[in-house]
């Protein structure tokens, strides 16, 4: 593990995704019509599970579609060539990193849009760190899955149809764990029991990271 | 003897399963009319299960400890008696049990009057002749107790043949060869046969216990997703024509779907362990609580290992197959 070359490695998707700019734009505005859908069909006042279920179903949603783009966008030429400069450890290690930054900036976003939309009564007796906290670490729970499943996708040379096939059965676990952590959070119970919920997930988010370090060398030889 | 586990196999599923069905429930009361009581002359009509009564069986009212005796038993058949008691008046609580020689029926009867207690009587305990190996009779569950054996072994079978398919996944990334890739398929086929068979018992089970076919519960969940996964794993296959890259795809995806899958099964019910019907979870009891379980433990662990090595057998026999026909094609 190199971090000059993860950095570099994070520059360059930083480049990339400055010079497609339409790609983020293209993102923020699934998040906004996903949630104005939901506003559209429900209109009045939602309860707390509702609430909740749905903002995590947009957020899952919006997650796929980020992050198939991942391993999608690069050709077998440059492959190769980031092949030949770059540890493959590395490269995962630096592509789930960027991807984390990017869901969770993406998740606060949805949040935003979503309680401008749907309410934010929900939130007035929320314990408000807890639920952002919760926000992140599905962001980043949801990049270090989908991650790994966006390359062998993209190796299998089957597009998006088959990163949800995949994707879908192996993030229901995480999503289970966040959908409870986070209600917990909207219901502003305490810390002292929400604790072992935040430690799974964070105890999750760390095996799912060092999976794809261990197997993605793998993935990559041919 | 190069094929005794096999043997032992058939015999450890016969025995478990002869068993299972034929091994009768421990006798119980399941019925007592009338539900009230007053105090005076009442007759009450006992309807048993499994409990062959004979002349000689000793029936009793308790409330809160104290006890009324029979004054008169009548057994119509092996699973009903009648006994008249002369209720007195004053008794500390609502409900009173009816106990017939050991066997009792909480709360059988109502009582409006209450009192300051009555004398109590001094019965005769009594036990009902010994019917030899049989399983608890719980409420409930009744007879379908005996799908503990069928059920259950399921998913240990289900999930030993997944880590089978697991280890020859493992080989393949550091062989990088194809030796090893057709057994992990093969496993994972074998598995999720187990896989339907265990939806299909507890489909059928819950419909009985619980009232529906389908409930959201952790270890359901769990199912599903295992189904999922695994369905997965196959269309993953399916959509890789090269043979090379579609082993070693197939195998980064099977291993990073089952550490998440045991931790799923494994972890994340412990984590949040409030909302399982099943037992020992949730505040239910285990079957480990049952009273006489070491009964069901006799029949259960050699289903579970029975149902296992047919599994690897069968495993073994499709392994062998798959391989014959490569040979052929070549």
């Amino acid at each position: 593990m190199r971090t000059a070359e993860i950095l570099n490695v994070l520059r360059l998707e930083i480049a990339l995704d400055l010079r497609q700019r339409a790609a983020w734009g293209g993102m923020l505005l699934y998040v906004v019509s996903a949630v104005y859908v939901c506003h559209l069909a429900v209109k009045s006042g939602l309860g707390t599970a509702t609430w909740n279920a749905l903002f995590w179903i947009i957020l899952l949603f919006a997650a796929f579609n980020a992050l198939s783009r991942s391993f999608q966008r690069e050709d077998a030429g440059r492959q190769l060539y980031l092949h030949t400069l770059v540890d493959p450890r590395n490269l995962v290690l630096a592509r789930t990193l960027y991807n984390a930054v990017t869901m969770v900036v993406l998740s606060l976003l949805s949040l935003l849009f979503y309680s401008l939309f749907l309410g934010s009564d929900v939130l007035a007796k929320a314990d408000l760190a807890q639920f952002l906290l919760a926000v992140v670490l599905g962001g980043v729970g949801f990049a270090a899955v989908l991650t790994l499943i966006s390359a062998i996708a993209a190796r299998a040379g089957n597009g998006i149809g088959l990163m949800a096939i995949l994707g879908f059965p192996i993030v229901l676990p995480m999503l289970l764990a966040l959908l409870r952590a986070s209600k917990l959070a909207l219901d502003g119970v305490a810390w002292s029991v929400t604790s072992t919920y935040f430690g799974g997930l964070v105890l999750l988010d760390v095996i799912t990271v060092t999976l794809a370090w261990l197997l993605f060398p793998y993935l990559w030889r041919d | 003897m190069k094929h005794w586990w096999k043997f032992l196999a058939v015999a450890l599923l016969l025995t478990a399963s002869i068993a299972g069905l034929r091994v009768p429930l421990a006798p119980d009361l399941v019925h007592v009319s009338p539900d009230r009581i007053a105090p005076g002359e009442i007759t009450v009509t006992v309807t048993g299960y499994n409990t062959d009564f004979t002349a000689d069986e000793r029936v009793f009212l308790e409330n809160d400890g104290q006890r009324v005796c029979a004054t008169s038993v009548r057994v119509i058949d092996g699973t009903h008696l009648t006994a008249s008691f002369n209720v007195p008046t004053g008794m500390r609580k609502n409900l009173t049990d009816v106990v017939v020689s050991g066997l009792r029926y909480d709360g059988a009867l109502f009582t409006e009057a209450l009192g300051e207690g009555i004398a109590s009587g001094n019965c005769v305990e009594g036990h009902l002749a010994n019917s030899g190996f049989v399983f608890p009779n719980r409420p409930i569950l009744y007879e379908s107790i005996r799908n503990l054996h069928f059920h259950v072994p399921m998913w240990f079978a289900m999930i030993t043949l997944m880590a089978i398919s697991v280890v020859f996944s493992i080989m393949t990334l550091a062989t990088n060869s194809l030796r090893y890739d057709g057994s992990a398929v093969n496993a994972v086929y074998v598995g999720l046969v187990f896989c339907s068979l265990g939806l299909i018992t507890g489909a059928i089970w819950a419909r009985a216990t619980w009232g529906a076919f389908w409930t959201n519960d952790v270890k359901l969940n769990g199912a599903a997703v295992t189904a999922l996964i695994y369905l997965a794993y196959l269309v993953l296959r399916g959509s890789v024509p090269d043979a090379h890259k579609r082993a070693r795809l197939a195998a980064i995806y099977n291993i990073f779907a089952f550490v998440l899958l045991v931790l799923f099964l494994f972890v994340v019910p412990r984590l949040n362990a409030v909302d399982s019907l099943h037992p020992g979870n949730g505040g239910n009891s285990p079957f480990s609580d049952l009273d006489l379980d070491k009964r069901l433990r006799m029949v259960f662990y050699p289903a579970v290992l029975g149902w296992i090595l047919l599994g690897v057998w069968m495993f073994n026999l499709r392994d062998r197959a798959a391989r014959l026909a490569e040979q052929l094609d070549r």
